[in-house]
C-alpha cells in the first residue's frame, strides 16, 4: 500500500463533495436559463450575493427569524428574476447573443452597487440554527454547515430532476429547450416557460445565497461563487442538468485537493485557479463537456 | 369551417408574401393546397396557426375565421386551444425527448389530463412502429417513423383540424403511401378536417376532396379534386403529363404562354 495520508485525503474528498454539491446548486440556475432561453446569465453570482443580502437584511434589519428570512429571500429573488425577464431580457429576445451577455454583465455590477448601498459594505451573517461543533463521521471531521448546505442542495437537485424529467411542465420545458418554434406549434406558451425558467433560477439563487452566505458571510465577495459556475458548466456540459451536478462535484473535489496538497507547497492560492486550468483543458479536449448535448443527426 | 378571406401577409413590415388569398376548408374534408416552392403555401398555414408572429410576419389585410371566430390576432397556443394544430414540414420532432414525451408535449393544451395516457395508447395502436420505440430519443427514429410521430403528436391535442405541411417530403414511395392512408383514415374515422399542403399534386388530389393551386402568393385555380385532376394545366405543370399526340415544339410555346397568364 502506498504511503499516503489516507485520512487526510478522505477528509479533503468529503469536503470537496459537500462544497461541490453547493456549486452544483448555483450552476443549476445558470443551466436552466441557458437551456430554456438560450441566454447566458453572467449575473448568476450576483443573484446569489443579492439573495444573501436579502436574507441577512431580513434577519438583522427587520429582526425576522431565520426561516422567514430565507423564505423572504426566495420570494424576493423569484419576483426579481421574473421582473428582470419582463423588463430587460424580453425586449432583447432575438437580438444578437452579445446583447444579452452585456446586459447581464452590467446587471451584475448594478446589483453589487445597489446591495452595498442598501445593506452597507460590511460582512453580515445569516444565523442558521446550525451548530459550530464539527461532526465526526468515522475518520471524517465535517463542519455542520457544509453538511446542511450539501443536504439541502442535493435534495433540491433531486426534486428538481424528478420534476424536469417526469412532470408535464418539465416535459414542456424540455420541449421548449429542444425547439421553441415547434413547442409553440404544439400549443406551449413559450414566453410563460421563459418566465418560469427565470423564476426557478431565482429560487436556486436564493437557496444558494442563504447557504453560501451562512457559510462564508454575506458581502460583495459572495458574488465570486458565481465565477466558479463557469468551470462547473464547461466540465459538465452547458446544457445538461446532470452535468451541472457532476461538474459541481468535480470542481469541489479538485479545489479541495489542490487546497490540501498544492497550497502548502507554493504558499496558497492554487484552489482559486486550478478549476479554471481544468476548464481550459476540457475546452480543448471535449468542448461539449461530459454530458453536453451533441446534436442528434441521422446520416 | 375554416375560411381565409382575402388575406395579405407582410414579413418585416416590408416583404409582401401573400397577396389576397381566399380559401375555405369544409368540416370533415381534406382540402389540398398545391403549388411550387415559394408560392406561399407554408406562409398560408402559418397565417392560420399564428406562427407568423414569431417570424416577424403579420396578416395586414383580410381575416382568418374558424368556426365563426377570428384567429388572425391570436398567439399560436390559443389557436391550438381552439382546435387547429400545424404539422411542420421536415419532420420536426423534439429530437432529445423520447417518443412518449413527444406525445405528452403534444397534449400540453388539454384540460382532461387523466385521459392523456389513453390517447398515447391510441396513437401507438395507429402506429405500432412507435410503440416499440416509445422510450427512445425521437432524433434516432427513421424518417417514416418521425413523420408518424409528428402526426401522432399533433393528434394528441384532440384537434378539430390539422394543417399538414408536405408530409411526403423526402420519404420513400411506400412510406408516403402509408402516411397518406393514415390521413385518409383520420378523415373517415375521426372526421378530422385537413388542410394538406403538397408539392406532390398527383398524390394529394387522390385523397383530397377539394383543391387550391397557389402561385406567387395568390390562389390561381380552385375546384373539386376530381375536376382539378382532369384540368389540363394541372396535368401538365404538376402531374407531368402531356396531351397525347401534341408536337413538342408547339406545346412549348403554348406552355410558356399559359404559364405566363397564370403568373401575371
Amino acid at each position: 500500500m502506498l504511503d499516503l495520508p489516507w485520512r487526510f485525503i478522505a477528509i479533503l474528498l468529503a469536503n470537496g463533495l459537500l462544497v461541490g454539491s453547493m456549486y452544483a446548486l448555483v450552476a443549476l440556475g445558470f443551466v436552466l436559463i441557458y437551456k430554456a432561453t438560450d441566454a447566458i446569465n453572467f449575473a448568476q453570482g450576483e443573484f446569489v450575493m443579492f439573495a444573501g443580502f436579502l436574507a441577512a437584511g431580513a434577519t438583522h434589519l427587520a429582526g425576522f427569524p431565520w426561516w422567514i428570512s430565507a423564505l423572504l429571500a426566495v420570494l424576493g429573488m423569484v419576483v426579481f428574476a421574473f421582473g428582470l425577464e419582463r423588463v430587460v431580457l424580453r425586449p432583447l429576445l432575438g437580438r444578437p447573443i452579445i446583447a444579452v451577455i452585456m446586459a447581464t454583465l452590467g446587471l451584475g455590477f448594478v446589483l453589487r452597487g445597489v446591495a452595498t448601498l442598501a445593506f452597507g459594505g460590511g460582512t453580515q451573517t445569516i444565523p442558521l440554527p446550525v451548530g459550530d461543533e464539527p461532526v465526526l463521521l468515522g475518520p471524517l471531521i465535517l463542519p455542520p454547515i457544509q453538511l446542511v448546505g450539501a443536504g439541502v442542495s442535493l435534495a433540491f437537485l433531486c426534486g428538481f430532476g424528478w420534476f424536469f424529467l417526469k412532470s408535464r411542465i418539465g416535459v414542456a420545458m424540455r420541449a421548449v429547450a429542444d425547439s421553441q418554434q415547434v413547442a409553440m406549434a404544439m400549443g406551449i406558451n413559450v414566453r410563460r416557460y421563459f418566465a418560469l425558467a427565470w423564476a426557478l433560477a431565482g429560487v436556486v439563487s436564493a437557496l444558494g445565497g442563504v447557504l453560501w452566505g451562512a457559510m462564508l458571510g454575506v458581502d460583495n465577495q459572495l458574488a465570486l461563487v458565481g465565477l466558479k459556475v463557469f468551470p462547473v458548466m464547461i466540465l459538465g456540459g452547458l446544457d445538461s442538468i446532470l452535468g451541472a451536478v457532476v461538474g459541481g462535484l468535480i470542481v469541489g473535489v479538485v479545489e479541495s485537493l489542490s487546497a490540501g496538497f498544492l497550497d502548502p507547497l507554493v504558499g496558497g492560492g492554487t484552489k482559486d485557479f486550478i478549476p479554471y486550468l481544468l476548464m481550459i483543458a476540457v475546452l480543448m479536449v471535449r468542448p461539449e463537456g461530459i454530458f453536453g448535448r451533441r446534436r442528434i443527426e441521422r446520416v | 369551417m375554416l375560411a381565409l378571406n382575402n388575406i395579405e401577409v407582410v414579413y418585416d413590415n416590408a416583404i409582401l408574401v401573400l397577396r389576397g388569398v381566399s380559401l375555405a376548408a369544409k368540416a370533415g374534408q381534406i382540402t389540398a393546397l398545391l403549388g411550387a416552392n415559394g408560392a406561399g403555401k407554408t406562409t398560408t398555414l402559418k397565417a392560420i396557426s399564428g406562427l407568423l408572429h414569431s417570424e416577424r410576419g403579420e396578416v395586414t389585410k383580410g381575416s382568418v375565421e374558424f368556426a365563426g371566430e377570428r384567429l388572425d390576432r391570436l398567439p399560436p397556443h390559443q389557436v391550438v386551444e381552439r382546435g387547429i394544430v400545424q404539422v411542420f414540414e421536415g419532420r420536426r420532432v423534439f429530437a432529445n425527448l423520447t417518443v412518449a414525451e413527444n406525445l405528452t408535449a403534444g397534449a400540453h393544451t388539454r384540460r382532461d389530463r387523466g385521459t392523456v395516457k389513453d390517447s398515447i395508447d391510441r396513437i401507438f395502436e395507429m402506429f405500432p412502429a412507435l410503440a416499440e420505440r416509445h422510450n427512445q430519443a425521437a432524433g434516432y427514429l427513421s424518417g417514416g417513423e418521425q413523420q408518424m410521430l409528428v402526426i401522432g403528436r399533433a393528434l394528441m391535442s384532440n384537434p378539430k383540424m390539422v394543417l399538414l405541411d408536405e408530409p411526403s417530403l423526402g420519404l420513400a414511395p411506400q412510406l408516403i403511401e402509408e402516411i397518406f392512408a393514415v390521413i385518409r383514415r383520420l378523415k373517415e374515422e375521426r372526421h378530422l378536417t385537413v388542410l394538406l399542403v403538397e408539392q406532390n399534386a398527383t398524390l394529394a388530389l387522390t385523397i383530397a376532396d377539394h383543391g387550391y393551386v397557389m402561385e406567387n402568393g395568390r390562389i390561381v385555380l380552385e375546384g373539386p379534386a376530381a375536376a382539378l385532376q382532369q384540368n389540363s394545366d394541372i396535368k401538365e405543370f404538376y402531374l407531368g403529363l402531356n396531351e397525347a399526340g401534341a408536337r413538342k415544339s408547339y406545346r412549348e410555346v403554348k406552355h410558356y404562354r399559359r404559364r405566363k397568364r397564370w403568373l401575371g
